[in-house]
């Protein structure tokens, strides 16, 4: 009889087993290609990565073919991952978290999750760009810009610091990604550099001359390069992954670097860090030593255009130096304080 | 053709149900709690105050208006304009009825993000309230569509023309006759729509309109704060629950009659080229303006590059196994869960129900976090293996089982189960033999639905999948961060088409086997 056969639990048990064939059978997604894999005993790790495949796959690829490391990797969303790590707790079987912002790396540390980094690591990158207490070492940076419509705007009539955007003397629509991590770290920062009240008070003007929301940064590039937003507020990278998929001269989205120390040209960071479970495996060590290594950093200048955090690596062609956009007065560690800035986003009406 | 069709006794009140069936119920409903007792526990840690916090500050009610708004809009409209499409398909002799009711299904196939991007290449400024109801109405008006189409298909009579010869009007006889006969199926389908207008955050998240789960979601990415957003999904499960007693209200009594079927009426060409558009509406919104888009991005992408066939049909692989297995589990659990309510009343069975609408509520993101807390707690050897992503899934999708299980249920006459047991048969041998295997339609239905839904999953997957493993939704979300567009068009591609197989199984398969009867 047709129904029996069709509730027969026989054919769950069979319909799960042809699909964990069908996935285990797919050799593309085996991580060490078997005919350079070095012996075994050079250890396994397995990654959480909050950065995207495409652009971290080929830099794993390289560490496993230099180190016979295998690498077990993950990926998500960075505020998928960090909510997932939060969730898993002490049981998770990640060794190393590759995040995307520091927020997520600060909101590990805050529950312990993270064992300390070696000095050598935790050392490798400057003050200001890593974590305060060894927990996590940023990586890479990525600068917050204006984008703006290339066809409407020339660059110089575009104003050099932040305030300018929403005190008249610009006067295009204006795009925001409130909910985001990288626009609240940017208010932090104004926080810290100019004080609440300034703080209060451009947010005020913002809400005042009107501004559009958008779910991410992508989002806001998207709109600018389609034409229908003036500018918006975004971290630099994104800018130079589109113009690699289409190419930067059909890119209609121009990019405008703000004056040097002012609250909109901040650094944000991304970093990575060990799970406090795994502090004595050697192999996710390696890795993260890998990441602020001359190799790692030299890829992610090359392949995904942000800023290297550890002195003497150049920064990528055509942007301006990591030193011109740093403000010696803000410590990265201040910008944990992210709590206060969503209470003030609250009570103004921006999330 | 004439169908003969008997009379349902109407249902069974005041008896008690089997102990047996409330059982295994029970348990298919505490699976389908897992999400809320995750929620509570988190909010819980926070205390009282701080959720009252939580949901006074900022735009929080804004967000929950925004979400309610939504998802009453897009239920209406889904409900108008699913009806008025079956009715035109079964009712009115049109060309290709078959091909246009197929058409009518395809929608179901294409994920609401990827409806909200495909209208974005092409109309870059949309944004709001208007354009996200107008898409979640096209992608969900199947969900009303294809039921009430069966409805009306496999058996009514033709008092509608009884009325019109009494003096009502087309839409006066309408509602007097051919509406009761087709009202549960049309709630019911309702119910999912609305379900799934509250749970979305892909499409409103692309069409900037910010709604609960959008503040869910920013909970967790810039706040990483799960009480927050634990106490924001309580929210909408309030919300949901009044969606599910309100069904439940609206699906009450259905009168029953003996007639004969009824013969599609000719009209003139005028009249039928004037219901083009009503029928045509969702496949175009829905289906043709975004997969246009996205084939215009295709073009446009500078790293059009070979594709990893390999990889694709590993995605394929896993894409179909775990929509099956999903399928097979949430009819599984769904089972007895829509027994109970096809023949019983009284609040535990209410009660049970409900619990089991709860998954559909919520969004993936939500109900994935509370299955990584739940294996974790009691079953960590599974944590991250195949056998929890599945179970996932049918937490997720078991709702769009149970409304059109319960529906064929409930249409087998409790008379031939009499006539079995007096065969000897025990009443689940009775029920095994003769209801299941005249419901089977149905439980078909419902095993397709929510292997629609798994197949369009995205991120309970990301969160549950175990390692290495991905589905063609997974694969296209990798694509597209990092603006892969050329690289995602066949995955896109590949995902609309498999989802469409089902969805165009459903669109032929009738409510019952009442023919067969």
């Amino acid at each position: 009889m047709r129904a029996r056969r069709f509730l027969a639990p026989a054919a769950l048990t069979a319909a799960i087993a042809l699909m964990a064939g069908c996935a285990t059978g797919d050799p593309s997604t085996d991580p060490v290609d078997p005919t350079t894999a070095p012996p075994a005993d050079a250890g396994s790790f397995t990654l959480y990565s909050g950065r995207d495949e495409a652009l971290v796959q080929p830099l794993i690829d390289q560490f496993t073919a230099e180190t016979g490391i295998a690498v077990e990797v993950r990926y998500g969303n960075t505020a998928e991952l960090g909510a997932l790590l939060l969730e898993e707790g002490e049981a998770t079987p990640a060794d190393v978290f590759l995040s995307q912002d520091a927020g997520a790396l600060g909101a590990l540390s805050a529950a312990d999750l993270f064992a300390p980094l070696p000095d050598d690591i935790a050392g490798a990158v400057p003050q200001g760009f890593t974590s305060t207490d060894g927990s996590w070492v940023g990586v890479t940076g990525r600068a917050r810009v204006v984008v703006y419509d290339g066809e409407r705007f020339t660059e110089a009539e575009l104003p050099n610091e932040i305030d300018d955007y929403v005190d008249g003397d610009f006067a295009g629509s204006l795009g925001i990604a409130p909910g985001n991590a990288s626009f609240q770290s940017f208010v932090t920062a104004y926080r810290v550099i100019d004080g609440e009240g300034d703080a209060e008070e451009w947010l005020s003007d913002l809400d005042a001359r009107g501004y559009e929301v958008f779910e991410n940064n992508r989002a806001i590039l998207a709109a600018t390069n389609d034409g229908v937003l003036d500018a918006g507020l975004i971290n630099h990278y994104y800018w130079f992954a589109q113009a690699a998929e289409v190419g930067a001269d059909n890119m209609r989205a121009q990019l405008k670097f703000l004056e040097a120390g002012d609250p909109g040209s901040i650094v944000n960071v991304t970093g990575a860090g060990i799970l406090a479970g795994s502090a004595e495996n050697e192999a996710a060590l390696a890795f993260v030593e890998y990441l602020v290594s001359e190799e790692g950093q030299r890829y992610f200048v090359e392949q995904t255009f942000e800023y290297p955090l550890v002195p003497g690596i150049d920064a990528p062609e055509g942007l301006p130096s990591l030193e011109s956009l740093v403000n010696p007065e803000l410590d990265l560690s201040d910008l944990d304080d992210l709590a206060t800035t969503q209470e003030l986003l609250a009570r103004l009406g921006f999330i | 053709m004439t169908t003969i069709v008997r009379a349902t006794e109407p249902t069974v009140t005041g008896t008690r149900p089997p102990v047996g069936l409330v059982a295994f119920a029970v348990v298919a409903a505490a699976a389908a709690a897992i999400p809320l007792v995750y929620l509570v526990v988190r909010a819980g840690e926070t205390g009282l105050a701080t959720i009252i916090q939580t949901l006074s500050r900022g735009r929080v009610l804004e967000y929950a208006a925004n979400s309610l708004g939504l998802a009453l809009a897009v239920t209406a409209t889904a409900l108008v304009l699913g009806t008025a499409v079956a009715v035109v398909l079964t009712r009115i002799r049109v060309p290709f009825p078959r091909s246009w009711l197929l058409l009518s299904s395809l929608p179901l196939a294409v994920p609401s993000y990827l409806a909200g991007y495909g209208w974005l290449v092409s109309f870059p400024s949309l944004s709001g309230f208007v354009p996200s109801w107008l898409l979640l109405a096209a992608v969900t008006t199947p969900y009303v569509t294809l039921p009430v189409a069966a409805a009306l298909r496999s058996a009514t009579g033709d008092l509608e023309g009884v009325a019109r010869s009494l003096g009502r009007g087309p839409i006066g006889a309408f509602f007097v006759a051919t509406w009761p006969q087709v009202r549960p199926a049309a709630i019911a389908g309702s119910l999912l729509v609305a379900l799934y207008a509250l749970s979305d955050f892909g499409l409103v998240a692309m069409m900037r309109f910010p709604t609960l789960t959008w503040g869910i979601n920013s909970a967790y990415a810039a706040s990483f704060d799960r009480a927050q957003a634990a106490t924001l999904a309580l929210l909408l499960v309030v919300m949901a629950l009044v969606v599910v007693a309100g069904e439940r209200g609206a699906r009450r009594q259905l009168p029953r009659t003996t007639a004969r079927a009824v013969r599609p009426r000719t009209i003139s060409r005028g009249m039928l080229v004037s219901l083009l558009p009503v029928v045509a509406a969702a496949p175009v919104v829905g289906v043709a303006v975004p997969l246009l888009g996205l084939g215009t991005r295709l073009v446009q992408a500078d790293t059009l590059r070979a594709v990893d066939v390999p990889r694709l049909l590993g995605a394929i692989g896993a894409t179909v196994g775990v929509a099956v297995a999903a399928a097979v589990l949430a009819v599984l659990l769904a089972l007895p869960i829509a027994a109970l309510a096809a023949r019983y009343r009284g609040r535990l069975v209410s009660a049970i129900e409900s619990v089991g609408y709860l998954g559909h509520a919520l969004p993936g993101i939500v109900v994935g976090l509370s299955l990584v807390f739940f294996a974790l707690a009691v079953v960590p050897a599974l944590y991250q293996s195949v056998v929890v992503l599945v179970f996932a899934y049918a937490v997720l999708f078991m709702p769009k089982a149970i409304g059109t299980m319960r529906a064929g249920l409930g249409e087998v006459p409790p008379r031939l189960i009499a006539v079995a047991r007096t065969t000897g048969a025990s009443p689940l041998t009775a029920w095994w033999r003769v209801t299941v295997p005249l419901a089977l339609p149905s439980l078909g239905v419902g095993a397709l639905l929510v292997a629609i839904a798994t197949m369009k999953e995205l991120p309970a997957t990301l969160l549950l999948r175990p390692t290495g493993i991905n589905t063609l939704a997974t694969e296209l979300w990798n694509r597209t961060v990092v603006f892969e567009f050329g690289a995602a068009a066949p995955y896109a591609a590949v995902l609309v088409l498999i989802a469409a197989v089902p969805a165009m199984i459903l669109s032929g398969v009738r409510s019952t086997a009442k023919e067969e009867l």
